[in-house]
């Protein structure tokens, strides 16, 4: 069914993704492994912004730069080249950010995503590279704050800036876009995601045609969701009380859920953007094809041939291919297992137990899930056994194996069953009785029993077809 | 024309003070220079391309390879407005 889109929702995203997997800032060979660090020791006079001093462009950063804009089904231009963006700020040190303006490097892309009524396409206007400014701690409370700290560490760090065309329709489908970009990101291997100031966003959202607002200072996917989400509101019960919507900047208090007006009293023009002098222009549209090759497996492509090549539903190769990590440790593990078989306990089970715990697949080991896998297939232990297994190895740490001894999991032989079915028999002869006379429930007592006896090793579906098969003699 | 309201409005983009009567002696000036790149427009450019860099050399690049940073007492040296290893600027909210 289309989605009608009743409010006439229209949102853009502005993504900075940086390049923290680099090993260099972007004009400076200063180190990007500050994040443990103390404040003001990965500086050198470029990216604090001393006189005198000159920028050179990092070779790696202009390669993530294409591979993310290809990743993006974007066109590379024949010629770029950074910009000068002025304005005043403790957190830039040069008193303006180089930055990219009328010739970002890449442009014009699309991204798929799984929309409010099935797959719906994401414009991307344009992806740019600049640099982070630094970082800024205020002393004490903001509306009493005494003073500002800057640490340089960040300042010159290489960003990519993705800007989106208006084209999500809902919080929910800004959410599965900003989802699908970080599993992009990931797949490219140019940004640790998990990284403090790794990814931020900023929104345009307008209903109805209206002006748009930008909100910005989200840091999370979560974070986006509720900001764009009391956005709305906020536009919709303006309109209700006939107020008209202004353009404006606004501010996410993430604590709190709120987005605040910021005032501002600068314009775009204000920023008088003027190319770079101190650095020459780009022409790397002849090495798209080369980037190209180093390009992985993206997410759209693996979900495809997961299908195919292991004959899995699409669900199951969604939920495996949306991280990469996830997708390797699929792999692995159906190198050693028919896929028909792992699928499930992969996707399914492990998936769902590691989102249950907030954990990523790193948490788990290959061959424990192999180990596991094989002694169900064995009939060594049972599929709830199985589970357990997983639970306790996520829990406490440990080996399948010695899960399996410390819990004396492995299955019972059907004669100690038998026995058991024949003893319960005997000693609850009012159940038997009951079932006997038409008491279905009694049936799961006796079942119950069995495996209270046999301490949860027997298969609670055989159990019972022995229990009715002794019963109905 | 550039009015002295505009000086003023470029001064705190710069977070520069300019009292009354600077800002009128800069807007002459400044007009002054307007009409010289006046000049400039009536000069035919139909066949020029744009120049984006006054030298004619393309991709200066440098390899992803760290060298060495200051020490952070070498990053503050020139400050005497510093906290805890940060620079020290005024509020800003």
């Amino acid at each position: 069914m289309a989605y009608h889109n009743p409010d006439g929702v229209m949102i853009g995203l502005e993504i900075h993704v940086q390049l923290n997997k680099l090993n260099t800032k972007m004009f400076c060979g200063c180190s990007t492994k500050y994040h443990n660090d103390e404040p003001n020791s990965h500086v050198c006079p470029v990216c604090l912004g001393l006189p005198g001093s000159l920028p050179v462009i990092n070779e790696k950063a202009v390669e993530a730069a294409m591979k993310i804009g290809l990743a993006l089904n974007c066109e590379i231009v024949p010629q770029t080249q950074f910009h000068r963006k002025n304005y005043y700020y403790p957190d830039l040190p040069k008193g303006f950010q180089t930055t990219q303006y009328d010739f970002p490097i890449a442009s014009e892309g699309k991204v798929f995503i799984e929309g409010e009524d099935g797959e719906h396409v994401i414009g991307i206007t344009r992806a740019h590279m600049e640099e982070d400014p630094g970082r800024l701690l205020h002393i004490g409370s903001i509306d009493k704050s005494k003073g500002t700290m800057i640490d340089y560490n960040r300042s010159g760090m290489a960003l990519i800036e993705i800007v989106s065309e208006p084209d999500m329709r809902s919080p929910k489908e800004a959410r599965r876009f900003l989802d699908k970009l970080r599993n992009i990101i990931e797949y490219l291997d140019v940004c640790d995601t998990t990284l403090e100031g790794a990814m931020r966003f900023d929104a345009n959202v307008s209903i109805g045609g209206g002006s748009r607002a930008e909100v910005k200072n989200i840091s999370s996917h979560k974070g986006a969701e509720r900001a764009l989400l009391f956005e709305i509101v906020r536009q919709k019960n303006l309109l209700r009380r006939g107020g008209t919507v202004v353009q404006e900047t606004r501010h996410f208090d993430e604590a709190r859920g709120v987005t605040i007006s910021l005032r501002t009293k600068e314009q775009e023009h204000d920023y008088r953007y003027f190319p770079e002098p101190d650095l020459v222009p780009m022409r790397v549209a002849d090495r798209t094809a080369k980037v190209a090759e180093t390009l992985p497996e993206l997410p759209d492509a693996k979900r495809e041939r997961f299908t195919k090549e292991y004959g899995m539903a699409d669900m199951h190769a969604k939920a495996l291919t949306s991280e990469i990590r996830t997708a390797d440790f699929y792999e692995e593990v159906a190198a050693k297992i028919d896929a028909k078989i792992c699928t499930p306990w992969v996707a399914d089970v492990l998936k769902g137990e590691l989102n249950y715990r907030d954990l990523t697949v790193e948490s788990f080991k290959v061959d424990d899930m192999v180990e596991i896998i094989e002694m169900v297939t064995q009939d060594k232990i049972t599929e709830k056994s199985a589970v357990d297994v997983i639970r306790a190895i996520l829990d406490s740490g440990g080996s399948a194996t010695d899960i399996v001894k410390e819990k004396g999991l492995i299955k019972v032989e059907d004669d100690v069953v038998s026995t058991a079915v024949l003893e319960v028999i005997k000693e609850n002869e009012a159940a038997v009785t009951d079932y006997l006379g038409g008491k279905e429930q009694s049936l799961n007592f006796l079942v119950g029993q069995v495996m209270k006896k046999t301490r949860g090793r027997a298969d609670a579906v055989q159990a019972r077809e022995m229990v009715l098969a002794s019963l109905n003699k | 024309m550039i009015t002295k309201d505009e000086v003023e409005h470029v001064g705190w983009l710069a977070r520069i003070e300019i009292d009354e009567q600077d800002a009128d002696s800069y807007a002459a000036h400044l007009n002054t220079v307007l009409e010289y790149f006046g000049q400039l427009d009536e000069v035919d450019m139909e066949n020029v391309d744009p120049t984006y860099h006054v030298m004619d050399v393309v991709n200066v690049f440098r390899k992803d390879v760290v060298t060495e940073s200051l020490t952070q007492e070498e990053a503050l040296e020139n400050t005497k407005s510093r906290q805890d290893g940060h620079f020290k600027a005024p509020k800003i909210m």
